[in-house]
């Protein structure tokens, strides 16, 4: 049975939808004529496909290779294979349900993406956050961007073919997993920072396993540093290639470590603080000549920048309470409910219908394991986003790729992926 | 049975030909290396240091659907990658085995939108389900082995 629905004007129409007859929709042949290079069409180059199955791609990234012998003449790239649909989807969510969905955007940095996320919620609601939980998230925010690195250095030393490097990584990620587990219970999924806090205080064993990672880390880091650094083999498939300029990688929008692999200074956490990033002293390392071997010494070198962090917070980490005691946001504790008629009421409407954000767009930006993620909220009063966009920085640094790998070799441009450190889940979303 | 007795120790064994059979295919699975989504970061760990899948016998993950007899489809599929992993599964030569792992693959998991394949067994024939988003390694590698369990048993006539 057919329902029938009041036609909906134009102007009526919600902000963010796209109208129809903005879009063109048939594309020429001409249009497409032009990805190539005329000589794609004699057949003096070749065409060649990559991906979306390639173990070198990270993930489902497709690329359409024109080849003139080993030299890429052009490259373009096709996203989507992973497209999920979670900005949408996060539309029909309450605040609190998106944060999962969040999750699964950038799957190695999870807890940078709930941190994105939770900070424009309390940015647009306006709530404070107590300090224990903001040390905590720094904590974890700098455990995340390890554990990012550590995926990257592996997968990106595979592709270039050192094979022992992937393993020792993830073995030193598991160190990491961990302590998520602790924390939150998921190995991966850890949804554990909240609107407000964090979604429970860290366990007792917190501090050994962190002192743990601590303790071990320089070791390992070294360890990488002695097989790769001064490594020849690998100076020859990083050093020079895949080169793009501080002008350029600004003007495409580059952010993270490939923006700062050029030498330009930008870091989310000294730009605009956030989680009292500003009460910790480090620095931000920075490249110069922005190729692959660059943006693998900045990368290397956050691992001791965030060692550092984790020490001055564990040791300066103040006792309290970890979720702002706000109860139109934050649940009541369990004993209250037993004696307190508000507190069960709260925390029947929280868990029933959830907290009301005001109408208003913010954006909120932290610095992830990869760049700049950030998240464009606006709320219109109800309980659900009216439109959560994510600012993907895999999405922003894959952007050059056709750029930077312009006349390199067939097997530099697994490098120069491996490099920009994608996810796809980031890329799509 | 019977004859190794009469043989004493001479280090002969007789079985059926389906067991020999079944007993070779269960313990040298060879698993497409295919990741999609989160759960190959999970799958991923799982061939690595803590988990070291090699100790079952797959180890060797093919980047080629033409030398895999087992598909992990590690994660969510989209729309747009249904087709493309629809012809890796006809790729592969039989006998091929497919595992869902993670609740993406098995149902949709929390993406139960306009984008995502409501499970894969809408385009491939699944063996073995292997439930959380994502399994830990401990439940892909007991997916894996339930899965060894029941190449063990196929009938002879099964064969393709
Ligand atoms: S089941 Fe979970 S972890 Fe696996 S792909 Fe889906 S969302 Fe990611």
């Amino acid at each position: 049975m057919a329902i029938a629905e009041p036609p909906i004007r134009i102007e009526d129409a919600p902000l963010n939808a796209v109208r129809v007859d903005d879009v063109q929709l048939d594309i020429t042949l001409e249009q497409l004529k032009k990805l190539v290079s005329p000589r794609a069409l004699t057949g003096e180059t070749m065409l060649l496909n990559m991906g979306p199955q390639h173990p070198s791609t990270h993930g489902v990234l497709r690329l359409l290779l024109e080849l003139d012998g080993e030299t890429i003449v052009s490259c373009i790239p096709d996203i989507g294979y992973l497209h999920t649909g979670i900005e949408k989807t996060a539309e029909g969510k309450t605040y609190l349900k998106v944060i999962p969905l969040t999750d699964r955007t950038d799957y190695l940095a999870p807890m940078s993406n709930n941190l994105a996320f939770c900070g424009a919620v309390e940015k647009l609601v306006g709530i404070e956050v107590p300090i224990r939980a903001q040390y905590l998230r720094v904590i974890l925010m700098e455990l995340t961007r390890m554990n990012s690195h550590l995926v990257w250095l592996g997968t990106h030393a595979l592709d270039i073919g050192a094979m022992s490097v992937f393993l020792y990584c993830m073995r030193e990620r598991e160190m990491i997993l961990d302590i998520y587990e602790a924390v939150s219970g998921a190995r991966m999924m850890s949804s554990y920072i909240r609107p407000g806090g964090l979604w429970r205080d860290v366990p007792a064993h917190f501090p050994q396993l962190v002192q743990r990672v601590l303790d071990v880390f320089p070791g390992r880091i070294l360890e990488y540093e002695k097989l790769l650094k001064e490594n020849p083999l690998w100076k020859e498939r990083t050093v020079g290639i895949g080169k793009i300029s501080a002008e350029d990688a600004i003007a495409w929008g580059m952010t993270g470590p490939c923006l700062r692999g050029s030498g330009v200074n930008y870091d989310v956490r000294k730009a605009q603080p956030y989680s009292s990033y500003d009460h910790f002293d480090f620095s931000v390392p920075l490249g110069s000549n922005g190729d692959v071997y660059d943006r693998y010494k900045c990368r290397m070198e956050e691992f001791n920048q965030s060692l550092k962090i984790i020490r001055q917070a564990m040791k300066r980490l103040p006792p309290g309470p970890v979720m702002t005691d706000d109860r139109k946001v934050a649940p009541p504790p369990k004993h209250e409910i037993a004696y307190s008629m508000e507190s069960l009421i709260h925390h029947f409407k929280l868990w029933t219908e959830g907290f009301r954000a005001p109408e208003g767009e913010v954006y909120f930006a932290v610095e992830s394991g990869k760049g700049e993620y950030g998240v464009l909220l606006s709320g219109d009063g109800s309980p659900k986003p009216r439109r959560v966009h994510f600012r993907a920085p895999s999405f922003h640094n894959l952007q050059p790729l056709s750029e930077i790998s312009k006349g390199a070799l067939l097997a530099d441009i697994v490098a120069i992926i491996g490099s920009i450190d994608i996810v796809l889940g980031d890329v799509d979303r | 049975m019977g004859l190794e007795q009469k043989l004493g120790d001479m280090g002969i064994v007789t079985t059926s030909l389906e067991k020999a059979v079944n007993w070779a295919r269960s313990n040298a699975i060879w698993p497409m290396l295919f990741g999609l989504a989160c759960c190959a970061i999970e799958m991923m760990s799982t061939q690595a240091s803590r988990y070291d899948l090699s100790r079952f016998g797959m180890e060797l993950m093919r980047a080629s659907p033409r030398q895999s007899d087992l598909m992990i489809v590690a994660g969510r599929v989209s729309r747009k990658m249904a087709p493309v992993l629809r012809n890796l599964y006809d790729q592969m030569p039989d006998p091929k085995w497919v595992i869902a792992m993670g609740d993406c693959a098995s149902c949709g998991g929390v993406f139960n939108n306009y984008a995502i394949v409501q499970g894969v067994d809408e385009i491939v024939p699944v063996d073995v389900y292997v439930a959380g988003c994502p399994p830990r390694p401990e439940t892909l590698i007991d997916g894996i082995m339930k899965l060894q369990e029941k190449i063990k048993h196929e009938p002879l006539k099964k064969w393709q």
